[in-house]
């Protein structure tokens, strides 16, 4: 309870602040509309009211955005073209793609530099300045470069994500690798284990904690990276292209309501792996 | 000598001298074509003395070196590359892999100092992969809207260092240092103020946290619908993706102190200022330049991304979604090599710096961060 109650406030602070700010951002227009309506002395609670229900809002009110939430997603058939059900499941497909595509080379990579010096020494650095090349930002041209390659649908945009999510995995997957010390595997050589052993009963083992904190992270970035894919192919749909598409014709709130349903994806895929790393952990034998 | 080859050295060096030695069989025909690529072939060849004779790690360095060069000198101006031609590369890259292994070996039987020689290696493997780049795309003709060459890219690069100057000063210094610069300020501000109060800090931790895992990038149209094509609209993005990693690693990095010295700094009735100032901030030093690390690429991915949403007709991103457009490949990769130049040198500013700041830290002093 005492951990509900300071975020509520902060919650509730929040939309109070948003709602004040959409009267606020709002305001010039809705005087503008009423001044050629000819209406003179609106009162102010009916002003507020105006502001909060604009067509094309500057800031639309969080009730407005829940309302196009509720009706491009529960309110539509989740095949039409104007669902966000159906964009959120391109993006979500794209992103649970390439999230697999980047964890599984992630952790190649990983095993390959703790078994192998030459690779550690000439791939790490690498690996580290890969990720400040800012990659997702020529994302949409990479997307259309393989297009034109013959690569579409999904594969491009996973692609990307896989670019993005594959570094916290090689980071964390070393690091766990290597985090069993050298009295366990000096045990492991007077049992006579063989490489392969040692590998499968302590070092993979010993690096599940890692793995899942690279996943949370990975699987957050390479939803990131399938939204920003999808802003070159407005054909091909996706939470993306809502983006796109709202912000050339003005529409707000559909902006909005992409941009929360995008976040609230976010929150449930990173439950998921919290809820797998539990799942496996008890698995395991640890102690929560 | 062939006795301290390990397994995988061995592999590698059969692989090498055996593509050595079909090449030198392959060019006989056309013998004189291609003079030094048939030297190449020739002492790729003799290098399987090595199975009887001692042979210098050295030496397959320099082998590298030559098939590379071999391999670039004959490439074809247009066309295909001689099928036997990619023996040469196969070979030269195997050669390369084995220098690289076997100066790892000697790096860590303490034959050879680990500074300087440390760098040779991811430098050989970048050369490598450029090389391999070249050789791809011209040798096999790959069309150059696809993936042009890095020559020719950096033969754009030169031509166009008037555009890329002027996209990198609109993308760079205009919107991300203004934007990065107070992100990170307010996060850092908003973070002290929060610490000290423990019901606000149980409030905006999750929510902070739930934050930066969000795609924040998503604001970008509505940041361009309210501020304006120009840079201001940029920098809102960046100092909105910037702020909350900053917010969440600075109130963890504060509460790094141990208690124990928080108890001394009591003991010395320091004011919560000084506390601050001489024993807390210092303490969450390795947790604020982590964010400031984060955040470095964050802010160019915020700001190009930002600028597909509309843009002056100058910018990194600008360029990037009009090269796309008018088929300038070439100068779509000249900006990425320029926003991969910025990327890591930002980068590579704040780690210098946080070297300079938090020498005391056990990662700083351990030698290799």
């Amino acid at each position: 309870m005492n951990r509900i109650l300071p975020v509520l406030t902060i919650l509730l602070a929040i939309i109070a602040i948003w709602y004040a700010a959409s009267v606020w951002m709002n305001a010039p227009w809705q005087t503008r509309l009423n001044e050629r309506a000819d209406l003179a002395n609106v009162p102010f609670t009916e002003f507020v009211a105006q502001t909060w229900a604009q067509d094309k809002p500057v800031l639309p009110s969080p009730h407005q955005v829940a309302g196009e939430i509720w009706n491009a997603t529960i309110a539509l058939e989740p095949t039409s073209k104007r669902s966000l059900a159906y964009h959120g499941w391109i993006t979500l497909s794209a992103t649970l793609l390439g999230f697999a595509f980047g964890t599984s080379l992630g952790v190649l990579l990983a095993v390959a530099i703790i078994h192998n010096d030459a690779s550690d020494r000439s791939l790490m650095p690498w690996i580290i300045a890969s990720q400040t090349v800012p990659i997702v930002a020529v994302a949409p041209m990479l997307v259309v470069g393989l297009n034109a390659v013959g690569l579409t649908g999904l594969v491009p945009k996973a692609l990307i994500s896989m670019y993005l999510s594959f570094f916290p995995v090689v980071v964390g997957m070393v690091k766990g690798l290597r985090s069993p010390e050298g009295i366990q595997l000096d045990l492991l050589r007077t049992y006579d284990a063989t490489p392969w052993q040692a590998f499968w009963k302590l070092r993979w083992p010993a690096a599940m904690p890692f793995l899942f904190a690279s996943m949370k992270v990975g699987i957050a970035i390479s939803l990131i990276g399938a939204i920003v894919a999808e802003l070159s192919n407005t054909a091909g749909g996706g939470l993306g292209v809502r983006l796109l598409t709202g912000s050339v014709n003005g529409q707000t709130v559909q902006i909005w309501a992409a941009l929360f349903i995008a976040a609230g994806l976010a929150a449930v895929l990173v439950a998921v792996v919290g809820r797998a790393e539990h799942m496996v952990n008890r698995r395991m034998g640890v102690r929560a | 000598m062939s006795r301290t080859l390990s397994m995988l050295q061995l592999y590698l060096a059969l692989i090498a001298g055996g593509c050595g030695l079909l090449g030198l069989a392959a060019s006989l025909p056309t013998i004189g074509a291609a003079p030094l690529m048939l030297i190449f072939f020739a002492v790729s060849a003799l290098s399987l003395l090595r199975l009887v004779l001692p042979w210098s790690f050295w030496l397959d360095g320099v082998l590298a070196v030559l098939g590379a060069w071999a391999l670039i000198a004959s490439l074809p101006a247009e066309g295909l590359m001689p099928l036997h031609h990619w023996l040469a590369l196969i070979a030269s890259w195997a050669f390369a892999w084995l220098f690289v292994e076997r100066l790892a070996a000697a790096i860590r039987a303490g034959k050879l100092p680990e500074t300087g020689t440390g760098l040779v290696i991811p430098l050989i493997f970048g050369l490598a992969l450029i090389v391999i780049w070249e050789v791809v795309t011209r040798g096999a003709s790959v069309s150059p809207v696809l993936l042009p060459a890095p020559s020719a890219i950096a033969t754009r690069f030169a031509a166009s260092t008037g555009i890329l100057w002027a996209d990198f000063v609109q993308t760079f210094i205009k919107s991300v240092i203004p934007g990065y610069v107070i992100g990170c300020v307010a996060g850092l501000l908003v973070a002290i103020a929060v610490d000290r109060s423990p019901f606000l800090k149980a409030g905006i931790m999750p929510i902070g946290n739930f934050m930066s895992a969000l795609p924040i990038i998503g604001i970008a149209p509505i940041m361009v619908m309210w501020f304006g094509f120009d840079w201001q609209s940029k920098a809102a993005v960046v100092v909105a993706m910037t702020f909350f990693p900053m917010l969440v690693n600075t109130v963890a990095g504060l509460n790094a102190a141990s208690t124990i010295e928080r108890d001394l700094m009591s003991t010395y009735a320091a004011s919560y200022r000084q506390t601050l100032m001489k024993l807390r901030l210092p303490a969450a030093g390795p947790f604020i330049f982590n964010a400031l690390k984060i955040n470095s690429t964050l802010a160019l991915i915020g700001a190009i991304v930002a600028e597909f949403f509309g843009t002056p007709v100058v910018g990194m991103g600008f360029r990037i979604s009009t090269g796309v457009g008018r088929l300038a490949i070439d100068l779509v990769w000249a900006e990425i090599a320029v926003a991969a130049i910025a990327g890591s040198a930002f980068y590579g500013v704040i780690a210098l710096i946080e070297r300079g700041v938090t020498f005391w830290h056990p990662s700083v002093r351990g030698g290799r961060t």
